[in-house]
């Protein structure tokens, strides 16, 4: 696996660099404002690749509900914007002006008290992080203290995002139900709907994303990196040694589904709504198999990895909407099966030895990661 | 609620409530134990469970067709030949799947979960193709529908009577095959220790594929019985993978007992509150005691105790 | 409606306007395509830009293809495909034939939100027949009013919605369930009501909408309110719950899948729709292939449409629908309001004169559809169809014979007073 102490040349950071140079300069001069905003729709799921790295390649967790994260903080940013956009003036005619529509077609009179907070951004911007990180706190806290892992993990996650659907989907006059929270307008009175809002948004995306797996990488070229992969490999002599295994796994748990979070908040902001639909069990394996094609093991490859499927997934819905599914299994299947790393296994392993053979570099190259 | 109503009824009540929840309890038993066995012996778990009910449920359909078009006189017993034609069709199937797909990842039972959830978008998408993305409608013999008057209250059905009917026989079926043959004696040494068995002479590749054709087969089954009580349609397969996986989840891995006492808390659980409740809260009640009974034996209900 | 707003474009058109109504599929061989689009320059029926050419016009069909939602929306598909391939056989709009691009949504509410943008902004479709879900259509709903786009809405819904780029071609709530519970109440004497629900937006307005009125206006009783997950299948529990409280109707609002597990358990657990009265909003002709006549035989449904119509332009639609897909394909409410979709566009296109779609939606008010399978409709102030409401009982081959059908079309009302 890629070795931090390795000075020579870091291919991590030059993917960094590619990643930056095609996400701020080649998309936003080759594309036009509606494609681009897609891409900025895409890299909204490129945050919950990037976790899916920390908790899955790294570490070993399987999370099967990432989009339970997602879509936490996409509700937390999309709260505030409802608010902002059911001013009293522009909800005259409900019977209670001031509140989100749906409320008033539910027949509350009030804002439910759990929505108050949310008419102020710096608290709808703590919460973007908080209430996710918290969730994946009480739910990693409970599960690994207790030693569940693995498949039994995945489930479970799977469980959560089955509830919170159903949840969602029920409580529809304090939550929008299942049409979520739509007609999201401005963000303190400036016109997110706009090309040129969508413009800055996309680059403030482009921006958080590449926060975000700077600060993946930062964690895993640490001394805690290193634990976690011991972790994954061979999780019981790493307890023998005397760490508390479930502090760690829990750890990156949270960060990965704060980082997920972050994601859904911009995606809220981008695409002017936010449904349950992001939260349920389909939604939350497909980013998994997002993270999967471009290469578990490396945060450059989960990105374009993302870019790549979400890609084909719009071509090809558009041209042949039958054949897409057929294309989508075949995917899984074949990554899981020929490429267990990815497209960045497959440049690390066919490709980089072609280049090193034809003399492009000498130095020592990255070692494959082991397979589970 | 039961204000206004005479001793009697609410007693007849409490006997069909109690009825509905073994009817569901036997629902559950018959969709999890397929995935149970293949979950218990190889540590796998079959995303694409759902899909292997749902081709036992079209195959169920076509069967009745054929029947209806050339052998109408045979009818009333064409259910049983349809699933017959489903185990066999959706065993096949799961052969195959072994062959092709399964045998390559055994190390890797995670990597398992994502190949076979690819599988199952193949086989939604090839259902859809095949037979219209509209659910198709199974019709049933006559002497399959309906309830027998017990008293004026109390009606039992007949196809509830069925399913409990086929999950015992099937259940039992199971348990001989397990215990009392040679396949289920190879089988057990497996899942006590793979090395060893294999060092012991067993053909452990060979037992993996039989149970996991095995698996598939009854899952089969358990579609081509379904017909009688929910919709076949390319995406039917999704309403109970969840539910599934919780059964065989909770009630731990590699025991048979485990997942029958754990289908009959849940069953009993939603059932009952599904009587008080509002079945969307019960649902939400039901998985989270699931969860949180989890947390308290992370293993599951029924522990094997082996070498890992 | 009003003539004396249309343009003046010579005589050719309004004779061709009045008989677009009464004989629409004939009515386009009076005059020549090519000398109806001359009489229209492009440059002035489209001044906005859309995707009109002097011989060509494109609107986008935009439903679910794929996913759990397909199993409904394929017969919207087939229906605004069928009306298509009618009006260009006879002749266009405004002399220009229409060609259609088709996007999937996938059953998945952003996936619409992107494709309609896509339909509108690099296809600038000059019209979109397409959503069935009400969260479909409401996350594509701020996508049309940014864009200005028009979307031909078919499904039967809530209500409380009304827009300037939108046409209902659907019931609003209250048109399908005020009239029903009134039959029911008067044929039946029925005192006492069991709501049920998918949980979702739909059934539950539908269910408050049908409690205010059982409660306020017809002064009987709701003795009974639930709702079960989508796709739940499990009915044992509260089909006990129906026997113990016995209500003279249950009111059924279940969609989808779970439809099937519903009446096959109610049939099961010996509730003879014959002799119990269960009257549905929610299953169509469509949803009966699925259920299996003979498991639902008995019920009445409250729609505006049934297949088995008995009027001359339904008589021509079935056998045209046939032709098209099948002997077998059966046709329900939300299909025969798809085939509106085209139609109401093309009349509203030749009374403005124009593919703008301000004009468009300011020349909607008045629209007249005699052709219309379901007899006549019109489209009202509120952007959404007079129309009347009709009560059949399911048959066991899977159609719905007509028990009763309101005297005149009811009056659209999308905010209900009194029943918010």
């Amino acid at each position: 696996m890629w070795n931090p102490t390795n000075k020579k040349l870091d291919l991590e950071l030059v993917g960094f660099a590619l990643i930056a140079l095609l996400i701020l300069v080649v998309l936003p001069l080759s594309v036009d404002a509606f494609r681009l905003n897609l891409v900025g729709k895409y890299l909204t799921y490129a945050f919950v690749a990037v976790g899916l790295v920390l908790c899955w390649g790294y570490t070993g967790i399987l999370s099967l509900g990432q989009g339970v994260f997602f879509g936490l903080g996409g509700y937390c940013m999309a709260m505030f914007l409802k608010l902002e956009a059911s001013s009293v003036a522009n909800t005259k005619i409900q019977s209670t002006p001031g509140i989100p529509d749906f409320m008033d077609w539910n027949q509350l009179t009030e804002l439910p008290f759990f929505w108050v907070p949310f008419k102020s951004l710096p608290f709808a911007l703590f919460a973007v992080i908080a209430v996710p990180a918290i969730a994946a706190f009480i739910l990693s806290f409970a599960m690994f203290k207790r030693r569940v892992g693995g498949v039994y993990f995945a489930i479970i996650t799977q469980a959560v995002a089955a509830v919170l659907t159903i949840l969602i989907i029920g409580r529809q006059g304090y939550t929008g139900g299942i049409n979520g929270i739509t007609d999201l307008r401005t963000l303190l009175g400036w016109d997110i709907r706009t090309d040129g809002a969508k413009y800055i948004l996309y680059f403030v995306c482009c921006v958080l994303l590449l926060g975000s797996m700077f600060l993946a990488r930062f964690v895993l070229s640490s001394k805690l990196g290193r634990l976690l992969v011991a972790i994954r490999d061979k999780e019981d002599r790493v307890r023998f040694s005397g760490y508390s295994v479930g502090d760690f796994k829990i750890f990156i748990f949270c960060l990965a589904s704060a980082i997920a979070a972050v994601g859904g908040a911009m995606f809220s902001l981008q695409v002017g709504f936010m449904s349950p639909s992001f939260v349920g069990i389909v939604p939350s394996i497909e980013m998994v198999i997002f993270c999967a094609v471009g290469g578990r093991h490396s945060l450059v490859g989960a990105v374009i990895g993302t870019l790549i499927v979400n890609w084909a997934k719009t071509s090809f819905s558009e041209t042949f909407p039958e054949l897409w599914l057929f294309a989508m299994g075949g995917l899984f299947i074949a990554v899981v099966l020929a490429f267990p790393r990815g497209l960045a296994g497959l440049f690390t392993d066919q490709i980089l030895p072609l280049i090193k053979r034809v003399g492009m570099r000498t130095g020592a190259l990255p070692k494959p990661a082991p397979a589970e | 609620m039961f204000m206004g109503y005479s001793l009697g009824e609410l007693g007849s009540i409490f006997a069909m409530q109690a009825f509905a929840g073994l009817i569901l309890f036997s629902v559950f038993v018959l969709m999890a134990l397929g995935l149970a066995i293949i979950f218990g012996q190889m540590g796998v778990i079959n995303m694409a469970h759902g899909e292997f009910m749902i081709l036992g449920a079209y195959m169920t359909y076509m069967t009745s067709h054929i029947f209806q078009t050339y052998i109408p006189g045979a009818y009333p017993v064409y259910f049983f030949v349809a699933m017959a034609v489903a185990f066999i069709v959706s065993g096949a199937a799961g052969l195959a799947t072994e062959w092709l797909l399964i045998r390559h990842l055994y190390a890797r039972p995670l990597d398992t979960l994502l190949a076979t959830w690819g599988l199952s978008l193949i086989m939604q998408q090839a259902f859809r193709s095949i037979f219209g993305a509209r659910e198709v409608g199974v019709e049933l013999p006559q002497w399959m529908m309906g309830a027998l008057p017990v008293t004026d209250v109390i009606e039992v059905q007949i196809n509830g009577l069925f399913v409990m009917g086929l999950t015992l026989i099937i259940t039992g079926a199971v348990a001989l095959l397990l215990y009392r043959s040679r396949w289920g004696l190879q089988v057990r040494a497996v899942v006590a220790n793979r090395t060893m068995s294999g060092a012991a002479g067993i053909d452990t590749r060979r037992v993996d594929r039989l149970t996991f054709g095995l698996g598939c087969g009854i899952a089969g089954i358990a579609g081509s019985a379904f017909t009688m009580i929910g919709s076949t349609g390319p995406t039917a397969g999704q309403l109970y993978i969840v539910d599934t996986f919780l059964v065989v989840v909770f009630g731990g891995a590699q025991s048979l007992l485990g997942t029958i006492f754990s289908a009959f808390t849940i069953s009993q659980s939603q059932s009952t509150l599904e009587f008080f409740l509002t079945g969307s809260m019960a649902k939400v009640l039901t998985l989270l005691l699931v969860i949180g009974l989890l947390m308290l034996r992370p293993q599951g209900l029924f522990v094997l105790k082996v070498r890992r | 409606m009003s003539f004396d707003q249309k343009r003046p474009t010579g005589p050719s058109l309004s004779r061709r306007q009045l008989l677009a109504g009464t004989a629409a599929l004939s009515a386009a061989a009076l005059v020549s395509p090519h000398a109806l689009a001359q009489a229209f320059p492009t440059a002035k029926v489209n001044t906005t830009g859309l995707a009109v050419t002097d011989t060509e016009v494109t609107v986008g069909i935009l439903h679910s293809v794929t996913g759990t939602m397909a199993i409904s929306e394929t017969g919207s598909v087939q229906a605004e495909k069928l009306a298509i391939s009618q009006i260009n056989e006879a002749g266009g709009v405004l002399g220009r034939k229409i060609k259609f691009i088709q996007e999937d949504g996938g059953s998945d509410w952003p996936t619409f939100a992107e494709k309609a943008k896509k339909l509108l902004v690099q296809d600038k479709c000059a019209s979109v027949m397409g959503c069935w879900t009400s969260a479909s259509r409401k996350a594509v709903l701020p996508v049309f009013e940014q864009y200005n786009g028009m979307l031909y809405y078919p499904t039967f819904y809530e209500g409380l919605e009304q827009s300037k780029n939108v046409i209902y071609t659907g019931q609003e709530a209250t048109q399908q369930i005020i009239a029903g519970l009134d039959w029911v109440t008067k044929e039946k004497g029925a005192k006492t009501f069991y709501l049920l629900g998918s949980d979702y937006i739909w059934p539950r307005t539908s269910n408050k909408i049908a409690r205010k009125h059982i409660e306020n206006h017809l002064k009987t009783k709701v003795v009974g309110e639930e709702y079960f997950p989508l796709g739940h299948t499990q009915f044992n529990s509260v089909i006990n719950k129906i026997k113990l409280t016995k209500p003279d109707v249950i009111y059924a609002i279940i969609v989808g899948g779970s439809n099937v597990a519903f009446y096959k358990q109610l049939k099961a657990a010996g509730i003879d729709l014959s002799q119990q009265t269960l009257l549905t909003i929610s299953v169509t002709e469509d949803e009966i292939d699925g259920i299996g006549g003979e498991n639902i035989a008995g019920a009445f449904a409250c729609m505006k449409y049934f297949q088995s119509l008995k009027n001359p332009n339904n008589e021509k639609f079935v056998a045209a629908f046939h032709k098209m897909w099948g002997d077998k394909t059966v046709i329900g409410d939300v299909t025969q309001a798809a085939y509106l979709g085209p139609w109401l566009w093309k009349l509203t296109v030749e009374k403005a004169g124009s593919f703008d779609i301000d004009k468009i939606a300011a020349a909607s008010p008045g629209v007249e559809f005699t052709g219309a399978p379901e007899g006549y409709v019109k489209i009202h102030e509120n952007h959404h169809l007079w129309s009347k409401t009709r009560v059949g009982r399911a048959r066991t081959d899977g159609q719905y014979d007509l028990i009763y059908e309101t005297a005149n079309l009811v009056e659209p009302d999308p905010f209900p007073k009194g029943y918010q």
